[in-house]
């Protein structure tokens, strides 16, 4: 009996979490000429849902404190590392040539492991095989500014990634993950995202779920985040078991998130609540 | 630890105000927060003073507490008045002192 009301008692407090009639204020918003490259048809992107003040930082590449990131990795793109002697820079050559535009098709299948491989992933392969270099956790200072240093070359390019062919199966099994209802709170991605994007949760608007402003500068975590940190926040929020960052789970989950945001600009580093 | 974002234009006319900005990467350690592993507090440690010194006179301070976030980012104006060097310092808790010069012509 206990149980049952508890289940109860939640299902009253999901209900009452999303609260109708904010979705005019995102409306409203639209109209603001400063949104207008953020917003693509049906599809926006998170800037459109963050206050202004929080819009304004990220306009600023210098109070962006996202750069403090970037700049260390530029840093480190020549930096020779490993037992092969090599630095990002020995293959790859200038960052802003080498890189302008690539970063956008991520996650893709990896043309000869045949694995679906993050930007991350990526500069994993690059370190371990090519540099013979100690690698980098996917959550460390290093890793989120190259990630984010390497995003930022398709700074406001539309997102491009492919679904058919090799990726389709992952693409799939990504979209599944999506609709798949978990947790205590028995809720899938899209009964938030899809369902309820522009009302309020609580006392937040909830976004889209768009994922092409990451890595981002999360003011809750007073740093840079991956995405994969931010899915383990929403499956912990809905009290389910989160997964490790760079699991084949969340891999597919991103393909199909980058999917959802095709057209949208590329904002990373952005800044977020 | 990352060298500090500075930005402040290189030359003035004399009598001009112009913005600096400075951007620090630092934790902010607030001194309540616990160690989740072994439950002990992990001691303060926030960057408690902010000076910017004018050719050796202070033309700008800030003492700073526990509410500040991680990264702070400070922003001012200053009256160009001769050419020299502007010098920024961070204090730690911990004693620890960054600086950072940056020249200034003034014509």
């Amino acid at each position: 009996m206990l149980t049952r009301h508890i289940a109860v008692g939640l299902a009253g407090f999901v209900t009452a979490a999303f609260m109708a009639g904010s979705a005019l204020a995102v409306e409203a918003d639209r109209q603001d000429p400063r949104l207008k490259n953020y917003i693509v048809g049906e599809k926006y992107s998170g800037y459109v849902v963050n206050e202004p003040e929080t819009r304004d930082i990220q306009d600023d590449d210098f109070q962006n404190p996202a750069f403090l990131w970037v700049e260390q990795a530029q840093e480190k793109w020549e930096k020779v590392e490993g037992e092969a002697g090599k630095s990002c820079a020995s293959c790859h050559g200038d960052v802003e040539e080498s890189m302008k535009g690539k970063t956008r098709h991520y996650p893709l299948v990896h043309e000869r492991t045949k694995k679906l491989v993050t930007v991350e992933h990526q500069i994993g392969i690059c370190r371990k095989e090519h540099m013979k270099a100690k690698p980098w956790k996917w959550e460390s200072d290093q890793m989120l500014g190259m990630a984010a240093l390497v995003r930022m070359q398709s700074r406001d390019m539309p997102v491009e990634v492919k679904v058919d062919g090799e990726a389709k199966s992952h693409f799939e099994k990504g979209r599944e993950f999506y609709f798949q209802r978990r947790g205590v709170y028995d809720l899938a991605c899209a009964h938030c995202h899809v369902d309820n994007h522009g009302n309020k949760i609580r006392s937040e608007l909830l976004s889209q779920g768009m994922p092409n402003g990451f890595p981002t500068y999360r003011m809750k975590w007073q740093k840079l985040g991956s995405l994969h940190r931010r899915f383990r926040g929403c499956n912990k929020n809905i009290r389910a078991e989160p997964y490790k960052q760079g699991t084949p789970e969340y891999t597919q989950l991103e393909l199909y998130l980058m999917w959802r945001a095709n057209g949208l600009p590329v904002e990373t580093p952005s800044v977020r609540k | 630890m990352a060298k500090p974002r500075i930005k402040t234009p290189a030359t003035a006319k004399a009598g001009d105000v112009f913005q600096v900005k400075t951007i620090l990467k630092h934790k902010m350690e607030m001194g309540n927060r616990k160690d989740k592993k072994t439950g002990k507090t992990i001691p303060r440690n926030i960057v408690n003073k902010f000076e910017c010194l004018y050719n050796g006179k202070t033309v700008f301070a800030a003492h700073q507490e526990p509410g500040i976030s991680a990264n702070p980012y400070i922003a001012f104006y200053v009256k160009a008045t001769e050419s020299g060097t502007l010098e920024f310092k961070w204090t730690e808790d911990n004693g620890k002192v960054t600086a950072e010069t940056r020249k200034l012509t003034v014509n």
